[in-house]
């Protein structure tokens, strides 16, 4: 298991000093870095007992801001796995010319800051930007609107989906496929029946790894989304905007129902890795 | 004929696996490609399956024009080198995969299904998954999976290669027989000269990317094209400016006018035979003999003696040409 957590235990590693030492700098580090902030969160959030964060969670802009959330969680999920899939089989399955530019253009979200990727929507999308204006004459309407929102959402979190299914494509070859086209197999039948299955567990740790990355996302979706309060107002844009007029309770529950999401994820996440590779 | 290549030839980045290949495989027979790795004659397996094009050339399967079909088209049965069995299913599925990628009814799936497994003696292994296989028996899962779509050609890819000795030689036996009962057009790859002779019709040399010779076993063993067919499928050793095969030759005490003179170096006995490591003009030359022969002669190291090519077929060497001398017995 320590293996697994990329952690490798050095047994015997001199005086009791030593080990101990860095048992609790480690230890240290996280209790300053991670649980004591969550610690409080939660502590604010319970404070006067479940009452308050029921009625905060319940105000209708509360409501609108998860159902917001959802949406453009959802939707970003949705757009990351078709193209994460996609992406994933032309990089490790294909060779065309132009593949190891799209290889490093998958990973330009991780490097990009949030708000710069919000920024460069505007420009391209926005009202007197390089699509915007055509765009915005027949109707549609991208910045600061939901479609905005889930551009920028899934921007940040494309490469989650592509990055944990491409390295099991290759692990696994095309030996299979090959043999299933031999049988008969189209490439469709191909995929449903032999692709899909060696990489469903690697997908769903993608797929679930990057729902957590849309729920919490917030500088991208902050430039884009115009906080039009009951339409446009994210979670996270929520709990920003509850802080800044001094409403704590309902900032606290806001960060408490994020905090349980992301974590019930991570843990999802958690069992589906240890499977794909106790399989593999 | 069952498969026929016209004119293939095939890069790959800067290598020349295959060389404008023409071979005609007829219906019925079992043939072997046989050649060194890197000789192409696993990329000339797969360009008959359709799992690689062809830079150039035709081919045509059952008098039908393949060049440009999917594999899926060709009515082709592929058997992997690692057997390329589906993990995710049983040994059932993948058998049947098949015959439900083509919506075979559940009852005529079953009924073939379950004949395959008989005829491969998996049917107590059929609700296993690969992993929980041998190799043999994850081999013979392989063919029936291919057997399955009723193919016009069955195609091998080195199908005994990752098997330990014992098991290679039974499944040798058993594809042999296996033919003879289905008469499926065969094609099976190898780099074994031993298994194509055993098992195959006919032989298809190939080095370099290009045929050297085509012919049964025993025709390509004893009229070898040229030296270098002929230190491919046995042993050969060098007698004068021919190359002969060891067990060709034959040593006397007296001179004759077809002997080369040579002095003893080494005297092995390997059961029934004995080989004779002999040096000429110093040059080496070696000599398998039968048991009786040795007894009417003297051999210890420093003995004189004279070498006769006394039967079988010599080539001519060629200059730099290094033939395999000793790693066959």
């Amino acid at each position: 298991m320590a293996e697994s957590n990329g952690v490798i235990a050095v047994r015997g590693s001199g005086r009791p000093v030593g080990r101990y030492g860095l048992r609790f700098v480690a230890l240290g580090y996280l209790l300053v870095l991670l649980a004591a902030p969550v610690a409080m969160v939660f502590y604010r959030a319970f404070r006067h007992g479940l009452g308050p964060i029921w009625s905060s969670l319940t105000t209708s802009e509360a409501r609108s801001a998860i159902e917001v959330t959802l949406i453009v969680a959802v939707s970003a999920v949705v757009l990351n796995t078709l193209f994460g899939v996609g992406a994933a089989l032309l990089l490790v399955r294909r060779q065309f010319p132009g593949r190891h530019l799209l290889d490093v253009l998958v990973d330009i979200p991780q490097a990009v800051s949030p708000i710069v990727v919000g920024l460069a929507l505007i420009l391209v999308y926005g009202k007197f930007g390089f699509f915007g204006s055509w765009i915005e004459r027949n109707g549609l309407k991208i910045i600061f609107s939901l479609p905005g929102m889930v551009l920028a959402t899934a921007f940040v979190s494309l490469p989650l989906v592509v990055r944990s299914v491409a390295p099991v494509l290759a692990e696994i070859g095309d030996e299979q496929e090959q043999a299933a086209r031999t049988l008969g197999a189209s490439s469709w039948q191909t995929f449903r029946r032999i692709t899909f299955p060696s990489i469903r567990d690697a997908l769903a740790y993608g797929v679930v790894l990057s729902l957590a990355r849309s729920l919490g996302e917030y500088g991208a979706v902050t430039v884009v989304s115009g906080h039009v309060v009951g339409k446009t107002v994210t979670l996270t844009l929520f709990i920003d905007e509850r802080l800044q007029n001094f409403d704590q309770t309902a900032a606290y529950s806001a960060a408490v129902l994020l905090a349980i999401i992301a974590m019930g994820s991570l843990l999802i996440s958690r069992r589906l890795r240890t499977r794909s590779r106790s399989r593999a | 004929m069952s498969i026929s290549v016209r004119n293939v030839s095939k890069t790959f980045a800067q290598f020349k696996a295959l060389d404008n290949v023409s071979v005609d495989i007829p219906t019925g027979s079992l043939t072997a490609l046989l050649g060194p790795s890197g000789s192409g004659k696993s990329t000339l397996l797969r360009v008959i399956a359709g799992l690689d094009t062809a830079d150039e050339g035709t081919v045509s399967i059952e008098d039908r024009d393949a060049t440009h079909l999917p594999p899926q088209r060709r009515g082709v049965g592929f058997v992997f080198q690692h057997y390329a069995p589906f993990k995710h299913m049983t040994v059932y599925d993948n058998i049947a995969f098949g015959l439900t990628v083509r919506k075979a009814s559940k009852a005529e799936t079953k009924a073939k299904v379950t004949e395959l497994l008989e005829l491969v003696h998996l049917e107590k292994f059929q609700t296993r998954y690969p992993a929980q296989l041998s190799g043999g028996q994850r081999q013979r899962m392989a063919l029936a999976r291919a057997l399955a779509v009723e193919p016009r050609v069955l195609l091998l890819d080195e199908p005994f290669g990752a098997l330990d000795a014992q098991v290679r030689k039974e499944l040798r036996t058993w594809l042999r027989r296996l033919h003879d009962e289905m008469h499926v057009t065969t094609v099976i790859v190898t780099h074994d000269q031993e298994e194509a002779m055993e098992v195959a019709d006919e032989v298809v040399v190939l080095q370099d990317g290009r045929v050297q010779q085509v012919g049964a076993p025993a025709e390509v063993y004893e009229h070898p094209a040229n030296d270098w067919v002929m230190s491919f499928l046995g042993p050969v050793t060098h007698f004068g400016d021919l190359l002969v095969r060891p067990h060709d030759l034959d040593l006397a005490h007296e001179p004759s006018d077809d002997a080369l003179p040579a002095t003893v170096v080494r005297v092995t006995r390997l059961g029934f035979q004995t080989r004779v490591d002999m040096e000429s003009k110093g040059a080496p030359i070696y000599a398998q003999l039968a048991r009786e022969a040795t007894g009417r002669l003297t051999l210890e190291p420093g003995a004189q003696v004279h070498v006769r090519h006394v039967r079988g077929e010599s080539v001519p060497a060629r200059v730099g040409a290094t033939p395999i001398a000793d790693d066959v017995l």
